[in-house]
């Protein structure tokens, strides 16, 4: 047997208080995919790091394909054949496609060579793969589903023998995630060895051969994926039986809250993003919108959210017209009650430099509980931010933490805690939970539903079809900036939805509102 | 890497202070290389800034305006703007102290004062309202248009200086001299009502408006709404749109203010030390600001330490160029440039090493 492309053995590294991997140790046999697993913050993307170089271990060795590696920076990763996809998007935003994946490749003083190799590298894998990606496109200007296909391009194309995906699938499509993992099988039958990081855990049966399950910073068990299930990985991660299905009663709708009618909105270059949708939300529904990132959820959120004017259309609060974008702006509709969870929470949920406790009040920070008059008052904010992280479980409860340092899930909750806790009328939520835990998607999903059961208006958008179908009232399925079409979710299945997020319609009959 | 806020003496204190000692190296090495003794040069030097009430005053007074200079930058760094223009609005706000004092002189003393020192900061912050605009609402760079202000503010001064403001009769470009009622006491003079004797230098009252203005603009960073909205649009302006803070005109306010301090470095040189509006009387003060900023990392105590440092620096530069005559004005500029790359440039350069060692001693993990 040939010697395993990865031996991590007793990884131990401390950041300050926080004991992030407690003598790991971590064997990945070549040609391989093996998933790993933890809660938020068990310490996954930091052993990751810690392969490609970003972290120094405190105590521990690394040995490549037997070979022990000293890995200090990324170049050394990248040297040693280890690529990397990451949690958080690491991608220049002003730069074209083909110029993010010629980064570290530019041969030589001139770029236009390295630029047609790189074009002509990203094309054959784009086409090999299936993955739809323009390489003249911004990146500031894609969506957040294709940034991800960039990166994964990006690793691609240098060319890695050993790739590590740090949740790759969390914003990708069912039939997008298919494809991902006939590619990650591909490579992996070429001999290429792949670590997966992700939460979801029908994935991990579906792609992987071993799972590795770490729990608070320890690694609590290496299982063949054929000899284990589910419930039975959950529990290793969580160390209790953990409710995999979402429990809801029958939904009881009241009086319309939120009236959309034939809203358009145009991005700056004029193009139509959203395209005269027109729905209702009532008291005590959950409507969702499924969809492929990048057809319009984005704009229809921020739009209602105020922070977009639209190009044509209305929308009505509580049967009050809205001047969404202009007199009423994000400030003056919180007040009427709306509350809005970004679907990106690091470019716009949070501020990632700041103390935990300051992110915990970011569109909150003129209420009058946290100070008098001008002033901001630190010791409420930091009281208000611990009773937050109690009630969402955040780990460290530490609300002088960088936000920044919070890992992927943890720092969800915070934006979670922030907009469900101030009660709201009508709560705008984007991808609840991206990149969150199993134990913590079951609270979130009780907390929405709590939402509704107090008969809230929640309109829910995510990319995550399961999620969506079994959150949602009535879904409605978005696809080119355009409503393609409404359903129950007892009344569909995938295929139908498929069909929908493709754009086909279908003569089903629209369920009443 | 790093983790949560390090405690204050050490991100504004040590580090510091360790670039600093490093320049120092650096600047002793060329002092050697020209044939002196760099241990006896740095003695001259702290002596001659510290050694005396005399060396003392003047290191204060340069202090106060780069206290005032290095805030104004400070405040807009917080917005994540660059305010390069502190000398041309500092300029202006001599001139609103001017322009107060000089028509409003029958006012008493304790009305026309105030309202001197409110001109000063008014016209500094209305000298960097256009930039700010422009800014905030057009995108033009207010790098670019700063300096272009700071050009402008010159010409118009002497304009005005050899022209419509000039003392009638008088070959100089000034003004004529203010009413005693619209100047600041100088320090010796407000220790005399103290029954105190202390060697007069141009150190004046507005040394305290500075150690004020310092206490103002922690309290506006870091304990006001204001300031939380300052900082969400320097640190992440998406995320301010997403909170309802309108970055344009948080811009704008931001740079009012840091505009305004920026004036007040005028109390100090035109109302405290002058009585009378000159030209040029910034003397480079707005770009030292810049540097004083950097060293202190934007936090107003380490801006008054870096503010003291280049004090010292200017002080005690002059009594050395003064003992050693192979030492040049243009040497103490070098030392000056070494302070300026080691503690502003290069001020990350120890910053994680520190943290790692502090991180040994208490089992802390800070960011520096
Ligand atoms: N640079 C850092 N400084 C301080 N603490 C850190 C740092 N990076 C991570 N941590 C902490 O280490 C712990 C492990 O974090 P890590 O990001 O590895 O978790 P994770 O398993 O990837 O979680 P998630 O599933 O939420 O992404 C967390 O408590 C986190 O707050
Ligand atoms: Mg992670």
């Amino acid at each position: 047997m040939p010697a395993p492309a990865i031996q991590m053995t007793g990884i131990d590294k401390r950041f300050g208080a926080v004991h992030a991997n407690k003598a790991v140790s971590l064997t990945v046999e070549k040609g391989t995919v093996h998933g790993l697993i933890g809660e938020n913050g068990a310490g996954k993307s930091t052993l990751m790091s810690i392969l490609y170089g970003f972290y120094a271990a405190d105590s521990g060795t690394i040995a490549i394909n037997g070979k022990p590696s000293l890995i200090r920076n990324p170049a050394d990763a990248i040297h040693s054949g280890i690529g990397m996809v990451h949690q958080h998007f690491m991608l220049v935003e002003t730069f074209t496609v083909v110029e993010n994946v010629m980064l570290g490749a530019e041969g030589g003083v001139f770029t236009a060579k390295g630029a047609a190799a790189v074009r002509a590298k990203l094309q054959a894998l784009s086409y090999a793969y299936g993955m739809d990606v323009n390489p003249d496109a911004v990146v500031s200007e894609l969506a957040v589903g294709e940034l991800q296909r960039v990166e994964i391009l990006k690793a691609l194309v240098k060319g890695a023998d050993i790739l590590i995906l740090d949740e790759p699938t969390a914003v990708l499509t069912p039939s997008e995630v298919e494809k991902l993992f006939v590619l990650l099988r591909r490579l992996a039958g070429e001999g290429k060895t792949i670590i997966i990081v992700t939460h979801k855990l029908k994935e991990i049966i579906t792609v992987t051969d071993r799972v590795s399950v770490m729990r608070r910073g320890e690694m609590v068990g290496t299982v063949e994926t054929s000899n284990t299930s589910p419930a039975d990985l959950a529990e290793l991660m969580v160390g209790r039986r953990v409710v995999l299905t979402v429990e809801k009663g029958p939904a009881n709708p009241q009086a319309v809250v939120l009236d959309v009618k034939d809203l358009t909105v145009r991005d700056a270059r004029g193009t139509i993003r959203l395209d005269h949708a027109t729905f209702q939300v009532r008291a005590g529904e959950i409507v969702g919108i499924a969809g492929v990132s990048g057809n319009g959820q984005s704009e229809l959120l921020e739009t209602i959210a105020g922070i977009r004017k639209p190009a044509g259309g209305t929308v009505s609060l509580n049967g009050a017209l809205l001047d969404c974008g202009g007199s009423d702006d994000p400030t003056a509709l919180r007040a009427k009650g709306l509350r809005h969870v970004p679907e990106d929470r690091h470019r716009m949920g949070l501020v990632k430099p700041f103390e935990a406790a300051e992110s915990a009040i970011l569109g909150c920070s003129d209420e009058p509980g946290f100070g008098a008059g001008p002033f901001l008052d630190r010791d409420a904010v930091l009281a208000d931010c611990v009773r937050k992280m109690e009630a969402f479980d955040v780990r460290p409860a530490d609300p002088t933490l960088r936000t920044a340092l919070f890992s992927g899930g943890n720092q969800q909750k915070i934006v979670l805690a922030r907009e469900i806790e101030r009660d709201p009328k009508l709560l705008l939520i984007g991808q609840p939970t991206r990149g969150v835990d199993i134990g913590a998607i079951e609270f979130i999903h009780k907390r929405i539903i709590g939402l509704r059961d107090a008969g809230k208006a929640v309109l829910l958008v995510s990319t995550e079809l399961d999620e969506v179908l079994a959150l949602s009232d009535r879904v409605l399925v978005m696809c080119g900036g355009k409503i393609t079409g409404e359903r129950r979710p007892e009344d569909t299945n995938e295929q139908d939805m498929g069909l929908l997020m493709a754009g086909v319609s279908s003569d089903a009959p629209k369920v009443a509102a | 890497m790093s983790a949560r806020t390090a405690p204050v003496w050490l991100t504004a204190g040590v580090v510091p202070l360790v670039n600093v000692a490093v320049a120092f190296l650096a600047a002793g090495l060329v002092v050697a290389l020209i044939g002196e003794n760099p241990v006896e040069a740095l003695q001259i030097m702290l002596r001659g800034a510290l050694g005396s009430q005399y060396g003392l005053g003047y290191t204060l007074y340069y202090t106060t305006s780069f206290i005032f200079t290095g805030l104004a930058v400070a405040v807009a760094f917080h917005a994540g703007h660059f305010n390069i223009g502190g000398e041309g609005q500092a300029l202006m706000g001599g001139l609103g102290a001017a322009l107060v004092a000089l028509s409003l002189p029958f006012l008493p003393w304790p009305l026309l004062l105030p309202l001197c020192v409110l001109g000063a900061a008014a016209a500094g912050a209305a000298w960097v309202f256009i930039p700010a605009y422009l800014q905030a609402c057009r995108g033009s760079h207010i790098v670019i248009t700063t300096i272009m202000f700071n050009f402008l503010a010159a010409t118009l001064l002497v304009y005005l200086l050899v022209g419509p403001m000039k003392m009638a009769g008088s070959m100089a470009p000034e003004t004529a001299k203010f009413v005693p009622g619209a100047t600041l006491p100088l320090m010796n003079q407000m220790a005399a009502w103290f029954g105190l004797t202390i060697t007069r230098t141009p150190l004046n009252l507005s040394f305290i408006f500075a150690i004020l203005a310092a206490i103002f603009v922690w309290v506006l960073i870091w304990r006001t709404r204001l300031g939380y909205a300052i900082r969400t649009v320097g640190a992440n302006p998406d995320a301010a749109v997403y909170a309802g803070i309108s970055p344009a005109r948080i811009t704008v306010i931001a740079l009012l203010i840091s505009g305004g301090l920026a004036g007040l470095m005028a109390t100090n040189e035109i109302l405290g030390v002058q009585g009378r509006l000159i030209n040029e009387f910034t003397a480079g003060a707005g770009f030292v600001g810049i540097a004083v900023a950097l060293m202190g990392r934007g936090h107003p105590f380490g801006i008054v330490l870096a503010a003291l440092l280049f004090g010292v620096l200017y002080q005690g530069g002059a009594e050395l160029a003064f003992d050693k005559p192979k030492i040049t004005r243009e040497m103490i500029i070098v030392i000056q440039g070494f302070v300026i790359l080691f503690a502003g440039a290069l001020e990350m350069m120890f910053a994680d090493r520190i943290a790692a060692l502090y991180a040994r001693l208490t089992g802390k993990l800070v960011a520096v």
